[in-house]
């Protein structure tokens, strides 16, 4: 596995965890590390734990492991906690002289830092995570001059005597550790010259929203779905745009597709029990032919579930909720930077398609940093297709001979002329209810049929045009295929690495299309296993390949609320390959 | 500005015939609706209207313009969005009682407090007609029905308080077979600058032997013949809140109304993008450096 460092601060929420992990993650970034994060929201024990994860190497890390080399400890739990990670050559951070009596296996480096007495010398005690990313720098071998850039970052909004003052308190971390330990941890964390940006799914799709021309967004907070309107709020104005917090999920989809008919493009997030509430108004968005995009970022359900943790439990969801037959899309994202790209797709499928996409995303991916070269983002390379939207001329083309719009003409692929308000003999109705092509109520049985097929017939048009590949890793010739959705691909793609090694093949099927979806017939056919792998006890995925190939699959499935890890899925894969195959 | 426009109120009918029931106020109310968007220099090209769900939701059809008939209750959240994606539109959302206090009244409120420049027009029956006669949330206490045989036993809403307690800075009621006064009255929630909330007294003859066109021709005091300051919040809170009399005319408006696309800034016509990312689209990858 790659030559990497992971490295973590723990405490109470209210600590600042959050915001110190981020700083050094920056840190690493500038320096031309490669980073992947993570973050523990809850604890197995009761109480407010919660813990930032850095997994950092030179080159591209996309996966937690169960290892971890430094930790900063701000309580007692937060050894307790990972003490299953901690390994001889594990150093831990604490502050000896605060209240409790750290206790660290004797195997452990234990590296006693007063840490509040060290920030209250560079002015004030608030800064005592400073002090340890200051002494994690020494330990790791890393020139603490790297923090001073996400100080400034971080802190620059208070003024310069707040960032001099952090810098002084890094550097007293360091020096600290320098003159009274001795360490010989063997960690030296390399810089390089390469040029990262560091960002989290949340934030991927609200820059792919912004990219594609998004330019109303309502939504209600919901964890892990809120990032995406706070990164929009304060940037879409710059494009003329506009957030607004509604006053529920309810709401939040009706002003969305409000602002779709007046013609604007438009988002709402959200996640499972927002989706729930949107269920209401999904289907009068297919039916009135609105385009619209709406995020899902899944977290463990059903009902209020466990609000911080990982779960890929809404696919049946997003694929046929709702009362009545919706004709719909559903993208999954399989990984950050793709949370970008897809976002511009949707939002491209909506109006080509004038019908609701749901873009399925997961919290692994929402709350995960994970840096990336800039030109992954191409801006250059987005691309805005606004369909069958009409000016003034195209509308005359498409009135009846009584001079009326034709807002749901039954066309040859399903998809009608789309009339926005102030278009010149546009103006039409648009309902819920069964309409003719003028949008107007009716029970006519002809009519009724010819609109549903109407509808249906854009998701098959759409089936044939556009290309709804699947992303492959591993071995292409391998007998075992593993197929994955959502926030895996990650730690599969390093799985396979390490199965290779053991001599294992593995070709994998990353499947970021799940309505229309790649048709894995073939694949699955032509393989002796077959695993789909996901984070639900059921296995939504696998009981779809298994209806699209009529084929059989084994399934690993994980529903602790905890995301896979490179290494626990190498080994669930290697047994299942080896298991003996049960007598029929 | 409507001596100018060529815009005649006919032209906001479609030619699809109401199946209202013969008598019934949605007839006025809408007229009324028409006339007052024509008087104010509108056309069906340049207006949205959104309809709720019920006998009164119909209106989306039989009215010709841009128009959403939408879920039960959510009519305004769909004309705030409409409204902010393009403030240069003339947004309207219809509904009736049951849409706008009973399933809708949560956004009723918030709706409201934004104050965003749109009318909304409620058609009051206080009776749900379409389901054929249940009580709704105006009904009164003793007003027997199918599914409340005693009558509801609950005081009905006061939209008006409702509103008045939400922020409101435009409040009014009109009934629908006062023709000219129900026109005038929509026509100034238009022009205000804000929500412009109507509560219009729309009879329902089948479903409804009480609230009859008789009852209110009878009771119904004008505010405009009385005096009433309308700028005067006291003057205002006293008359919404008293039981004892119907009222017709505008009973509040704040004459310091700054509408949510003022106070915000929302200014653009959002269905106007790039063909690809915006020119310094790569501005926003470099935050995250």
């Amino acid at each position: 596995m790659t030559e990497d460092l992971n490295w973590a601060i723990g405490g109470e929420a209210g600590d600042g965890i959050d915001s110190t992990g981020k700083i050094f993650a920056q840190a690493l970034s500038r320096a031309g590390r490669h980073v992947f994060t993570s973050k523990d929201f809850a604890s197995r024990i009761r109480g407010g734990y919660t813990a930032y994860k850095i997994r950092t190497s030179t080159e591209r890390v996309q996966s937690v492991v169960d290892r971890l080399d430094i930790l900063v400890a701000l309580t007692q739990r937060t050894i307790d906690e990972n003490l299953d990670e901690l390994h001889e050559g594990s150093a831990v951070i604490y502050d000896g002289e605060r209240s409790w009596d750290a206790e660290i296996p004797d195997e452990i480096t234990a590296v006693d830092v007063p840490l509040k007495s060290l920030a209250e010398e560079a002015g004030g005690a608030i800064m005592l995570n400073v002090v340890a990313l200051g002494a994690a720098c020494e330990i790791t071998g890393f020139d603490v001059e790297y923090l001073d850039e996400s100080l400034e970052k971080r802190f620059g909004g208070k003024g310069s005597k707040i960032v001099e003052n952090n810098r002084e308190a890094a550097r007293k971390g360091r020096d600290y550790v320098r003159e009274h330990y001795d360490l010989e941890l063997g960690y030296e964390l390399e810089t390089t010259d390469n040029d990262y940006v560091l960002l989290n799914g949340d934030e991927a799709i609200g820059m792919g929203a912004l990219a594609a021309g998004c330019r109303f967004y309502a939504g209600y907070p919901i964890t892990p779905a809120t990032n995406v309107m706070e990164y929009l709020t304060g940037r879409i104005e710059e494009y003329g745009g506009h957030v607004v917090q509604a006053e529920d999920e309810l709401s939040a989809i009706n002003m969305a597709l409000g602002a779709a008919r007046a013609g604007a493009r438009s988002m709402t997030a959200t996640s499972g029990p927002g989706i729930d509430l949107m269920a209401e108004t999904f289907g009068l968005v297919a039916t009135s032919e609105t385009p619209l995009v709406i995020v899902d970022v899944m977290r463990s359900g059903p009902s209020t579930g466990m609000p911080t943790k990982q779960e890929q439990g809404d696919l049946n969801m997003t694929l046929y909720g709702g009362h009545g037959e919706i004709p719909r899309f559903v993208v999954a994202p399989t990984t950050i930077d793709e949370c970008f790209w897809k976002t511009v797709e949707a939002f491209n499928y909506a109006e080509k398609y004038q019908t609701p996409v749901y873009l399925v995303a997961d919290l692994a991916l929402a709350v995960t940093e994970q840096t990336f070269s800039p030109e992954t983002f191409d801006m250059d390379a987005v691309e805005v297709d606004r369909g069958k939207l009409v000016d003034d001329e195209g509308a005359a083309e498409w009135l009846d001979d009584k001079g009326r719009f034709r807002a749901h003409a039954a066309t040859d692929d399903g998809v009608s002329p789309r009339a926005i308000p102030g278009t010149v003999d546009g103006a039409h109705m648009s309902t819920g209810l069964e309409h003719d092509e003028l949008g107007r109520r009716t029970e006519d049985t002809d009519v009724r049929v010819e609109q549903v097929d109407k509808r249906n017939r854009k998701v098959e048009t759409a089936r044939t045009v556009e290309d709804w590949d699947y992303r492959e890793f591993g071995n292409p010739d391998a007998d075992s295929v593993v197929i994955s959705w959502g926030s895996n691909e990650g730690a599969l793609v390093e799985a396979l690495e390490s199965l290779e090694d053991d001599g294992i093949d593995v070709r994998l099927l990353s499947v970021p299309y799940l309505f229309p979806r790649p048709d894995l017939t073939e694949a699955v056919e032509a393989a002796d296993d077959v695993i789909v792998v996901e984070c639900n006890a059921t296995g939504q995925f696998a009981d779809v390949i298994e209806h699209d190939t009529l084929t059989r699959v084994d399934r690993i499935n994980k529903y602790t609320g905890v995301r896979f890890k490179a290494d626990e899925l190498a080994a669930e894969i290697a047994a299942s390959l080896t298991e003996e195959v049960p007598a029929q | 500005m409507s001596s100018q426009s060529d815009v005649r109120f006919t032209d906001f009918k479609s030619d699809k015939q109401p199946t209202w029931c013969p008598g019934c106020g949605d007839f006025g109310t809408m007229n009324g609706m028409m006339k007052a968007l024509a008087n104010t220099g509108n056309d069906p090209d340049n207006t949205f209207l959104v309809a709720g769900i019920g006998c009164s939701g119909k209106i989306g059809t039989y009215m010709h313009a841009y128009a959403l008939h939408g879920v039960h209750g959510r009519a305004l959240p769909v004309a705030t969005g409409v409204k902010m994606a393009r403030p240069d539109i003339e947004v309207m959302a219809a509904g009736g009682d049951g849409d706008g206090y009973s399933i809708g009244a949560g956004h009723f409120v918030h709706a409201v407090r934004r104050n965003v420049d749109m009318t909304y027009v409620v058609m009051d029956n206080r009776i749900y007609g379409l389901t054929k006669g249940q009580a709704s949330p105006t009904s009164r206490a003793d007003f027997e029905t199918s599914t409340t045989p005693e009558g509801p036993q609950q005081p009905p809403v006061n939209p008006l308080a409702l509103a008045m307690a939400s922020g409101a800075t435009f409040i009014a009621q009109s009934f629908a077979s006062d023709a000219l006064r129900h026109a005038e009255i929509i026509e100034e929630a238009i022009e205000h600058d804000g929500f412009g909330f109507v509560n219009v007294f729309s009879p329902c003859v089948t479903f409804n032997d009480v609230d009859t066109y008789d009852y209110f021709r009878d009771t119904l005091v004008d505010l405009k013949e009385d005096g009433h300051d309308r700028h005067d919040y006291e003057a205002a809170k006293n008359v919404i809140l008293d039981a004892e009399k119907e009222y017709q005319g505008v009973l509040y408006q704040n004459e310091n109304s700054v509408p949510y696309h003022e106070q915000h800034g929302v200014t653009e016509n959002m269905a106007e993008i790039p063909d690809g990312a915006p020119e310094n689209a790569m501005d926003l990858v470099r935050e995250f450096y």
